[in-house]
């Protein structure tokens, strides 16, 4: 069990993350806020908890991995990269724009620490399969992590790699759901419901875990039940709110793909103060 | 002549790439037995994946193997490699560059009975038009082995087209296979028909007529159609001023496609371009289905006529 001073250094590096994330996106003009804030508590416990890493070595064949298949939540993985050393925190500021390697939607090729390129719904999943295939094959004990959203698994290519996943018993697979209840069109329930999510995953073979994805104690927990599982891959279902921190952002579909403007900036900071 | 199908040259080609580099890894959606990465499978199991029906998984996994340092050759029909996966080839193999291979079997019209809906006639140009994907069209088992070895040496994303029929061994075993370089085989100053896959042997029978009846045609191998061989296009395009392209393939953004726009950019002669005439395909026997498409030697020689006669007029 973590303790809590480690909870609260977690807590407060996700609050550090959602800073990036009003900043990176305000200053951008563009992006996804929503959806890089509902994840931001899951991103922090991996990147500052779990996943052991190298910044100076990206390439370190034994590092865990990450791969963010809801990959407009880039502003979130950036902000985890630099905080984690990747690249200056400084260069956040240069999100989305011309030359950047802070790309709209996260690229492997330029941004050290990006595992895979994604931003095309559906397709992470399949990757960290075989990079978990790989891992198997080479005799390391490394672990990848995917992250999920609710709109995405309406994709079919998901649940053809929920199935590989199953039927290769990649049990160094945990994957997380970030279940906003949100997408672009308006809440997921709506526009094409994915429910029952948790039922779905279990039946596809998967090791199935739901909790509060803002309560940093129980994501710690989850993790660490979903590492001691053998023979399956894991899924944690992580109940979040779509723009959690910012008041006038929280549930509101709206603040999918719309960056703050400069006033909506300050108010957003003060909140995450 | 003896006759070996591409795909079964693929099949023994991996055997051999298994044996000698661990990293290799192949991947098949539910046809391995058609696409012959069986044999791999039964020797390496540990490093064959059968992906099911599910190409769109089998390719994103592929990206994932490539990015933890594997070599995966991923094999299906080439319709559904490349048409019902194009976008995960798009974007998790070609778009991050990843060194995954796309070796598909069962191109063109000759797949046979099973019709339209399984002959791929777009794949060259699907793989073509994305950035940084190397296409291979070998024309028979030699230049198939060569293919896949050179694939497999090299870093980042390939595609290699195979057919299903048994096609002429044309090539000698000390053949000198290079990446983006055409083989000339036979040489001819009157024309030139660029030839690729099985069209590559008629291209030499329909140049032996052409012989008989006066006229020189040389003949190209384009077993690479990306990066093309544009010094071999252009010098044909100067010294001949008349040209011919010929594929088991639409003429639209194939072959015939790459070799126009090098001439139109460059050296403009007339280029006349051999393949299905923005049509699909259908059910028949291989050899009828041809003789159906105009992919014939004898069409060939009234195509070298045709440009003989545009490259008069001019």
């Amino acid at each position: 069990m973590a303790t809590q001073e480690e909870i609260t250094r977690l807590e407060e590096k996700a609050r550090q993350l959602r800073r990036h994330i009003i900043r990176m996106t305000g200053a951008a003009g563009s992006g996804h806020p929503g959806g890089s804030l509902s994840a931001a508590d899951i991103v922090a416990a991996l990147y500052f908890h779990f996943l052991c890493l190298d910044p100076a070595r990206p390439d370190w064949p034994d590092r865990d991995r990450f791969v963010l298949s809801k990959g407009h939540a880039a502003p979130v993985l950036y902000a985890a990269l630099a905080e984690r050393g990747y690249f200056p925190v400084d260069e956040l500021l240069t999100l989305r724009r011309l030359g950047s390697r802070l790309q709209g939607h996260p690229d492997m090729k330029h941004l050290p620490g990006v595992e895979m390129s994604t931003g095309s719904l559906g397709q992470g999943l399949a990757a960290a399969n075989g990079m978990a295939l790989a891992g198997r094959l080479d005799g390391r004990d490394y672990r990848v992590y995917a992250l999920l959203g609710d709109g995405e698994i309406q994709e079919g290519m998901i649940w053809e790699a929920a199935m590989a996943a199953a039927h290769y018993k990649l049990d160094h697979v945990t994957a997380f759901l970030d279940h906003n209840g949100f997408q672009i069109d308006g809440p997921t329930r709506q526009v094409m419901s994915p429910e029952p999510v948790a039922d779905k995953w279990r039946a596809f073979g998967w090791d199935v875990q739901v909790i509060d994805g803002h309560d940093m104690a129980a994501i710690l927990q989850a993790v660490e039940k979903a590492r001691a599982v053998t023979g399956r891959p894991q899924m944690i279902v992580a109940e979040t709110v779509k723009g959690k921190g910012c008041s006038f952002m929280e549930n509101q579909v709206g603040w999918h793909g719309v960056a703050p403007k400069p006033d909506e900036v300050e108010r957003a900071l003060a909140e995450l103060a | 002549m003896k006759k070996v199908a591409t795909r079964e040259a693929y099949g023994e080609a991996l055997l051999e790439l298994g044996r000698e580099n661990p990293d290799v890894v192949v991947l098949d959606a539910d046809l391995a037995k058609s696409t012959k990465t069986f044999d791999f499978g039964k020797h390496f199991p540990e490093r064959f994946f059968d992906m099911g029906i599910a190409e769109q998984n089998m390719i994103g996994t592929a990206a994932g193997l490539a990015a933890a340092g594997k070599i995966p050759f991923c094999s299906s029909f080439a319709i559904f490699a490349t048409g019902r996966a194009f976008e995960q080839v798009r974007n998790s193999v070609a778009y991050p560059h990843l060194n995954v291979k796309i070796a598909a079997s069962h191109a063109g019209v000759t797949v046979g009975e099973d019709g339209g809906s399984h002959q791929s006639v777009e794949d060259i140009a699907l793989m073509r038009v994305l950035p940084g994907m190397t296409v291979f069209v070998p024309a028979d088992a030699v230049e198939t082995r060569a293919a896949v070895r050179a694939a497999a040496g090299m870093n980042g994303p390939v595609y290699i087209r195979l057919g299903r029929p048994g096609v002429p061994v044309l090539h000698e075993q000390s053949l000198d296979f290079k990446p983006g370089r055409a083989i000339k085989l036979r040489d001819g100053g009157d024309a030139a028909i660029f030839a690729t896959g099985i069209m590559v042997s008629m291209a030499l029978e329909a140049a032996e007529i052409l012989t008989g009846e006066g006229i020189g045609v040389r003949v190209l191998d384009m077993h690479t159609i990306k990066p093309l061989d544009e010094a071999a296009v252009l010098q044909a395009a100067k010294e001949t001023g008349a040209i011919v392209t010929a594929e088991e393939h639409s003429i639209i953004g194939g072959l015939g496609g790459a070799v126009a726009e090098t001439v139109c950019a460059s050296h403009p002669v007339p280029v006349y371009r051999v393949g299905l005439s923005d049509v699909f395909g259908e059910s028949g026997k291989p050899a009828e289905l041809l003789e159906r498409f105009g992919l014939t030697p004898a069409r060939l020689v009234t195509a070298v006529q045709e440009v003989l006669k545009q490259k008069a007029a001019l």
